[in-house]
């Protein structure tokens, strides 16, 4: 069996590329993308805990997160669409017109 | 086989009395054609029964569904504080979306679908509910900021606070879960249990979870330096929505955090309270001194939201009984304060032109003199000045952390009240001392002004005589 340790490194891994995916790129799609990275990061750490744990909780946690992760898709991609169609952009930094 | 968990449906009463009338909101749109003020009705007397079922258990603290939701003296009390926000939210909407055009029925249920998710948050007491509700909040407030389809501002405001929220909302997810694996519980109160007898398997993994979970929340109750897109999407929102968000959610954010720290981790305090204390004085710097250079009304109230999270970070971490429930007394009158204020923003603008400048506001204490005399008692009230309700919120949070001998916190927090004068007093400044840069054209909408009426009258009223909404504050 993988030790938990391994399961943590993945996760970690995972979550720092998307927050770095977050700071770094300018395009809405990908920084949404790339929060989706740090939640599914977060659904591996979960169900690791859980497995090694050998509870219940962490997997319907880990279900509670899926759920809202598609709730947050479809909000998210209609706010990107309101958006766009007042302003043909997808890039943050033209999203200048209140200070940052 | 995971045995079926204890159902307690009476003491979700709340929860489940707003959702089924936020339901029929949601249907009853369909109904009732273009004129959407029959809506309006339905959400005041769902939220008015709310207020009503939230007594349905009076044996507090009554725990259910496996302890992972309580009613207690913390809860009903947060309830009435959110079915008064929503309530004075659905009011000063009324007139300015038939003035902006804001035209859609899913605008009521989407405050009471907040309300909902605030609700649940300010009872549950487990992760996975507190996530939850935590999601629900954020999910309708996203869509609430960007209401006006047809606003740029209104667009950009609600990206950036969705792109920001679920950031953030990662954030807060990781702690949990690291939290949830080195404590093998979702509990909060497992969790202190399983910290007290050091049955965690790892310290560091608790401490990260700790820190991580400080940023979650501190993002969501726009705390410095997770501040960022509190201007910016304060002014881009509606007015009626920015004033939403500055309360309720707020309120609810910080029932959460306040159980959260001081239910799960209160073994860990010599670690958080370093760090809250820290991002406190550094909240009320940055939200007083970022007010100072604001030349707009609503990003001039955003700064000084800022910096009233900072004042109620130190109830947090006082962590004693008083300062539970200096955190709700203060949220009451924080709540009657903001929208009172956001209420006179409104009604100061017109079709067109929301006159949001502060110049705009040159002499008002001329053409209006009542109009200018109510943001000044908000404003003053905000400041904290004796004997307005403010003073009494703000003495009542300093005197819960200066039980526990925060002293040096107290001080810069009572400096900072200060120097927030400077602000507020510019505002007056300009209302009284300025003139006129072109004619006002006011018109005095009936549900706005009933809504300022009562919102001075309690400002004034729980300043003058707290005492008994205090001891209703009180367990």
């Amino acid at each position: 069996m993988v030790p938990l340790t391994h399961y943590l490194i993945l996760s970690a891994t995972l979550f720092s590329i998307g927050v770095l995916g977050v700071l770094v790129r300018r395009n809405a799609i990908v920084v949404f993308m790339c929060i989706e990275i740090m939640l599914n990061a977060v659904n591996i750490t979960l169900i690791a805990f859980d497995r090694y744990l050998n509870q219940h909780d962490g997997q319907i946690f880990s279900f509670m997160v899926i759920c809202v992760a598609g709730a947050e898709v479809s909000v998210g991609l209609a706010i990107v669409i309101a958006l766009f169609r007042n302003k043909p952009t997808v890039n943050l930094d033209e999203l200048n017109l209140m200070k940052w | 086989m995971i045995p079926a968990p204890e159902i307690d449906l009476v003491s979700l009463a709340p929860v489940l009395v707003l959702s089924v009338f936020t339901m029929l909101v949601l249907l009853m749109d369909l109904f009732i054609g273009k004129n959407k003020s029959g809506l309006v009705f339905i959400s005041l007397t769902g939220l008015l029964l709310t207020a009503v079922s939230s007594f349905a258990k009076t044996d507090w603290p009554v725990r259910s569904f496996g302890g992972s939701y309580v009613v207690d003296h913390l809860s009903v009390f947060f309830t009435m504080v959110f079915c008064i926000s929503s309530a004075l939210a659905i009011l000063i909407s009324i007139e300015y979306n038939r003035r902006e055009k804001i035209r859609v029925g899913e605008y009521y249920s989407l405050i009471l679908f907040c309300t909902v998710g605030m609700i649940i948050l300010a009872s549950s007491t487990d992760l996975i509910m507190i996530f939850l509700g935590i999601e629900i909040v954020s999910l309708c407030l996203y869509v609430l900021a960007g209401i006006r389809r047809g606003d740029v501002r209104s667009s950009e405001a609600a990206l950036k606070y969705f792109l920001l929220g679920a950031f953030a909302t990662g954030f807060l997810l990781y702690g949990m879960a690291l939290l949830y694996g080195t404590t093998g519980t979702t509990k909060l109160a497992g969790i202190a249990e399983a910290i007290s007898s050091g049955q965690m398997s790892s310290q560091p993994l608790v401490l990260m979870g700790m820190v991580l979970l400080v940023l979650g929340f501190g993002f969501k109750v726009a705390a410095v330096p997770f501040h960022m897109w509190t201007p910016d999407v304060y002014q881009g929102a509606p007015t009626p929505v920015t004033a939403f968000m500055a309360v309720g959610p707020k309120a609810a954010a910080f029932a959460a955090f306040f159980r959260v720290f001081t239910e799960a981790m209160p073994e860990l305090a010599s670690s958080w309270d370093m760090i809250l204390s820290i991002i406190a004085v550094i909240t009320m710097f940055v939200g007083n001194l970022g007010a100072i250079v604001q030349t707009n009304i609503k990003r001039l109230l955003a700064y000084s939201s800022i910096s009233h999270a900072g004042y109620l970070l130190i109830a947090i971490i006082a962590r004693n009984s008083l300062g539970g429930s200096a955190l709700v007394f203060y949220m009451l009158v924080y709540t009657f304060m903001i929208f009172g204020a956001f209420g006179i923003v409104i009604l100061i603008g017109r079709e067109g032109k929301e006159n949001l400048e502060l110049e705009d506001y040159s002499g008002l204490g001329f053409q209006s003199p009542l109009l200018a005399l109510s943001m000044s008692i908000f404003l003053l009230s905000l400041g904290g000045l004796p004997p307005l309700a403010g003073f009494i919120a703000k003495f009542y949070i300093f005197q819960a952390a200066l039980n526990e001998g925060y002293v040096i916190l107290v001080v810069l927090a009572v400096l900072n009240s200060a120097i927030s004068f400077y602000y507020y007093l510019r505002v007056i400044v300009y209302m009284y001392m300025k003139e006129p840069q072109g004619e006002f054209q006011i018109t005095l909408t009936p549900i706005t002004l009933l809504v300022i009426v009562i919102s001075v009258l309690v400002t004034v009223e729980l300043g003058l005589f707290p005492g008994p909404v205090l001891s209703l504050a009180q367990p």
